[in-house]
């Protein structure tokens, strides 16, 4: 590429979103400028705004598909509250993300997807045309002809107008590329990697891209370049990663650790689904997946797996884990290990299939008949995806119990840089089966338990160890069927506290952002980290008494949580739901923790969460005055 | 076929009880059933502790809590996707799932008949007895219609299931009935079942002397057994009757029933438990007795075809992967695309 002639802006961060049709290309675009963003030492932060259905009517605001980033030189946590930068492919696209455009930001719009018809699907009253009425005066609006300009670099290829149309995306990656300085080596890589197959495709999509970027460059005297240096990041080796890949690749770095077979069986559903796909892909791990005929079978199956000694693992989202709940309780009867992953949706019922929420976590904690404790654990970002889902399997192997894995569609879909290990920096997970036994050895009891009220796992195969296991309540020790009274109140406690000791075998709750002690805590949990985060070290900036803890362990919660929560006067406590930790929180602890809930299948904005903490803290400082006055 | 070593006993029935008190009804079909497995098992070749039963809800999933061996009494209707996630993880134990109606053709329809469509080297004893027993009397999705029972107390509406039908649809390749009144032949099929690589499916029916006695008594009782019973034997024509002097002949693709006094019995149809066609007349042998004209039921061996199993498909596709790429977990971990920050 040429050198830079104009003149470069200096940015710390910048929040693009490209919007367009579902079949424009908008994640793929969102995706390769994630790519080499990343691979030039920004650190970023991703997420992916589907639409739900499919194949939504071309130009209609349902089929409107947008990918948000954030790049910076700073280290970021969220994909940014508002964007810098809108790009649209058609009316629709700019009316569904207007919204989330900063006062003064840049749109660039391809003039064709406003034409009569795209305006007409957009919902725009008859005559109006928002790139020509002046209504979007307050922002920096560029026209451009992004479709024209795409069939003018390929007059001539031989290509038909859809397959031209096809690549107009390239065209907007190419020109954004110019515009933060990048290079698009890399994108032309990927091309020739993607069209392999065919060379015609490969030359086009080449041309398409290096065509956006000369139109920057011989547009330079309209738009202004900006550059956002590499971020200053941990030293190490980088890769980019989503919370359902780092999630896919947990689990096989837990059977390598762990020494077992992982048997991993699912039920196609939004948005755990990409778990199954990734695995699918990786056989040669020696990892069986199944497909089964529905929520039930898939859980069932993982359960038989795990019968016979393998990791058996199941996914799903909310509805799929509501299928499941009969079957948790028989592995927690079993006292086998089992994970069961819930990549959280907006619920009840089918509920918001591609939004995000965390209202499964009293599902995942209470949501089955009987006393029914199981340990449950939820990451808080994509790459944390990773280690959490090794910690779930460490804790269902050591402690003989299902563990529910939180995620949500947040987590499964965003992305951001990781600190990759290497597979011997990854925990170690203890496996032991019970030993064979011959006649000479006194008689199996398969619930005798050891000093972690923890039985041990005897697989099939192994000669001596023939025993019975179900669903109907055991003997102590025996496991034989027992309907007596003492016995059954017994088994629910010593499974009650099984699960609860557990708390000794994690760490300690930290403080993640501030002072030990202060004004003001911020718990949360899950994908809500970032926000939170970012709102904390900005409060802190302004000089608010401020901190964060982010729970990672829900049940048990970590051993010194009390006595952290009462070192703060207050305690707030954000969840993408309608107050779910918050019940849990003040029930064991008997403080008054705050809410701040939102329900509206999108993540916390980090302003939502800064203006709550300024609130609780000017609040405070004033009851403070009136009681000193 | 078993070869002799296979016939050597590796343990004796005595040693496939438990000290588990029985808790089925005195007098129910349970019991010969459970006697016949004891006694068929140690001719197998197996390893006691290679042998697994899985079981769902219900009188009959009470089983594996008497077999000396491993097992699991599991939830209601699921043991089959149980079976299946232990077979596919573990192909080389023997996983029996015992189930009856209202477990395999109800609640658990749907894992039974994917089961049968995937092929799972495994093997069903699906315990029919046409009534719900364990919850004291309803009837069941085999009940035949107008059944009085507590839930049906002017006789039930449902059209039944025809569990063969159901299980040569769902693409079952081993499929065959017997009986818990006729120890002899169940055990055969018992042997035959265990054989069958791919998943059997043995229908029993079985007696529940409390709730719904009697319910397969025109098969079982000396009077008209013979009349109402047809057993089927590979490459034997099909006959039936009191004298054997009854036969069915194959009108084209229409059965008809024929007296040997019309017809002679090399004119009758051949038994031939390779022939899908014919297996899906025969599944059809499914009148209810008091009708005029029925044909009599069939016991035995209906169908058999090799197939490959789920777990050989799944275990290539491993080793076919493994071959085109070796595992390395940390250039997995490392992916594609990687950045240095210094
Ligand atoms: S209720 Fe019927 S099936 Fe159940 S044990 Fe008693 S006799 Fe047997």
């Amino acid at each position: 590429m040429k050198s830079m002639k104009s003149k470069t802006e200096l940015k710390t961060d910048i929040t693009i979103i490209f919007a367009g049709d579902s079949g424009d290309g908008i994640q793929l675009t969102g995706a390769q400028f994630t790519n080499t963003a990343a691979l030039l030492g920004n650190d970023i932060s991703t997420f992916p705004n589907f639409p739900a259905e499919i194949r939504a009517p071309q130009g209609s605001l349902a089929g409107v598909s947008g990918f948000q980033l954030r790049f910076g030189s700073i280290e970021i946590f969220t994909p940014g509250d508002s964007a810098d930068v809108l790009v649209v492919m058609n009316a629709a696209a700019l009316k569904a993300n207007l919204p989330q455009l900063k006062k003064g930001g840049t749109i660039l719009a391809d003039a064709e997807g406003f034409d009569l018809k795209n305006l007409k699907l957009a919902k725009y009253p008859e005559g109006i045309n928002p790139l020509k009425d002046g209504s979007l005066d307050q922002f920096k609006l560029y026209e451009l002809n992004i479709s024209k300009l795409t069939r003018n670099a390929l007059e001539g290829s031989g290509l038909g107008t859809k397959e031209i149309d096809r690549s107009k995306n390239m065209f907007v990656l190419g020109f954004i590329y110019w515009l933060y300085t990048r290079d698009i080596e890399n994108s032309l890589e990927y091309i020739k990697e993607k069209f392999k197959t065919s060379p015609a495709l490969i030359e086009a999509n080449s041309k398409v891209l290096k065509a956006g970027y000369y139109f920057g460059e011989t547009s330079e005297s309209i738009f202004s370049r900006v550059e956002v240096k590499a971020a200053k990041l941990e030293k190490g080796t980088y890769r980019n990663i989503t919370g359902n890949q780092a999630s896919a690749l947990g689990l096989l770095a837990s059977a390598h650790k762990s020494g077992l077979k992982l048997f991993y069986s699912g039920y196609p559903i939004t948005p755990a689904s990409d778990i199954l796909h990734e695995l699918a892909k990786n056989k040669n791990f020696g990892v069986k997946t199944f497909q089964a005929e529905d929520e039930i079978a898939a859980i069932s199956a993982a359960i038989g797996a795990s019968f016979g000694g393998s990791l058996g693992v199941t996914a799903s989202s909310g509805p799929g884990i509501a299928l499941k709940a009969e079957a948790i309780g028989l592995a927690l009867m079993l006292e086998i290990p089992l994970l069961i992953i819930n990549v959280q949706r907006g619920g009840p019922s089918t509920g918001l299939p591609t939004k995000t929420e965390q209202s499964d976590l009293l599902q995942a904690i209470h949501g089955r008949n009987g006393e029914a404790p199981v340990a449950v654990i939820a990451a808080s970002g994509p790459a944390d995806s990773f280690d959490t889902i090794v910690e779930a399997v460490r804790i269902a192997i050591e402690h003989m119990t299902p563990v529910f894995f939180l995620s949500d569609g947040y987590i499964a879909n965003g992305s951001e840089p990781w600190k990759f290990p290497t597979i011997e920096e990854v925990a170690e997970i203890k496996t032991s089966f019970a030993r064979q036994r011959s006649s000479e050895d006194p008689k199996f009891l398969p619930y005798k338990r050891n000093e972690k009220l923890v039985r041990e796992w005897a697989i099939p195969g192994t000669a001596g160890l023939e025993h019975r296991v179900g669903g109907l309540e055991k003997e102590n020790e025996t496991g034989n069927i027992s309907y007596d009274p003492d016995n059954h109140e017994l088994m629910v406690k010593l499974r009650e506290e099984k699960i609860a000791s557990i708390a000794s075998y994690i760490p300690l709750q930290k403080i993640d952002s501030g002072a030990n002690s202060g004004n003001l805590l911020i718990l949360g949990w899950g994908s809500t980290y970032g926000a939170i985060k970012t709102a904390t070290l900005k409060a802190i900036g302004q000089g608010y008494k401020v901190s964060h803890a982010h729970i990672r362990y829900l049940n048990p919660l970590p051993l010194n949580l009390g006595d952290l929560l009462i070192r703060f006067d207050q305690v707030l406590i954000p969840e993408l739901n309608n107050g779910q930790l918050i019940k849990l929180i003040r029930e064991k602890y008997l403080i008054p923790a705050i809410g701040l809930n939102k329900i509206k299948g999108l993540p916390f904005t980090t302003e939502e969460i800064y203006t709550k903490i300024k609130q609780l803290s000017t609040q405070r400082s004033e009851k403070q005055v009136s009681i000193q006055g | 076929m078993i070869d002799k070593k296979e016939m050597e006993k590796t343990f004796t029935s005595k040693e496939l009880l438990t000290d588990q008190e029985i808790r089925w009804c005195p007098g129910c079909g349970d019991y010969s059933i459970l006697k016949q497995v004891q006694t068929v098992l140690p001719e197998l070749g197996l390893k006691r502790e290679n042998i697994v039963f899985i079981s769902g809800i219900g009188c009959s999933s009470r089983f594996p809590y008497y077999m000396e061996t491993f097992g699991m009494h599991s939830i209601h209707g699921r043991a089959t996707a149980i079976a299946s996630g232990l077979k596919a993880s573990r192909p080389e134990l023997s996983v029996w799932i015992v189930t009856g109606d209202g477990d395999a053709l109800s609640i658990g329809g749907n894992h039974f008949i994917h089961l049968l469509r995937r092929n799972f080297d495994v093997n069903i004893l699906l315990f029919n007895n046409e009534i719900y027993g364990l919850t004291k009397g309803q009837y069941s999705p085999t009940s035949p219609k107008g059944q009085i029972s507590k839930s049906t107390p002017v006789g039930s509406i449902d059209h039944p299931f025809n569990p063969l039908a159901l299980s040569i649809g769902a693409g079952a390749t081993f499929i065959a009935r017997a009986m818990d009144r006729d120890p002899i032949q169940l055990r055969e099929l018992l042997k035959r079942t265990h054989q069958h690589k791919g998943t059997s499916l043995l229908e029993i029916y079985q007696n529940c002397n409390v709730f719904n006695d009697g319910a397969f008594e025109v098969y079982t009782e000396k009077a008209t057994k013979k009349e109402e019973t047809l057993f089927l034997h590979q490459g034997a024509p099909l006959l039936f009757g009191s004298g054997h002097d009854k036969g069915i002949w194959l009108d084209g693709l229409k059965p008809r029933i024929v007296h040997l006094n019309d017809r002679s019995a090399d004119e009758l149809w051949i038994h031939d438990e390779k022939d899908k066609t014919k297996a899906g007349l025969l599944v059809n042998f499914f009148d209810d007795p008091s009708s005029i004209n029925h044909f009599p039921r069939p016991f035995g061996v209906f169908y058999e075809e090799e197939k490959e199993t789920y777990e050989d498909a799944l275990n290539q596709q491993l080793e076919e992967a493994i071959k085109l790429k070796k595992a390395d977990i940390n250039e997995l971990l490392r992916g594609r695309n990687t950045w240095e920050i210094n």
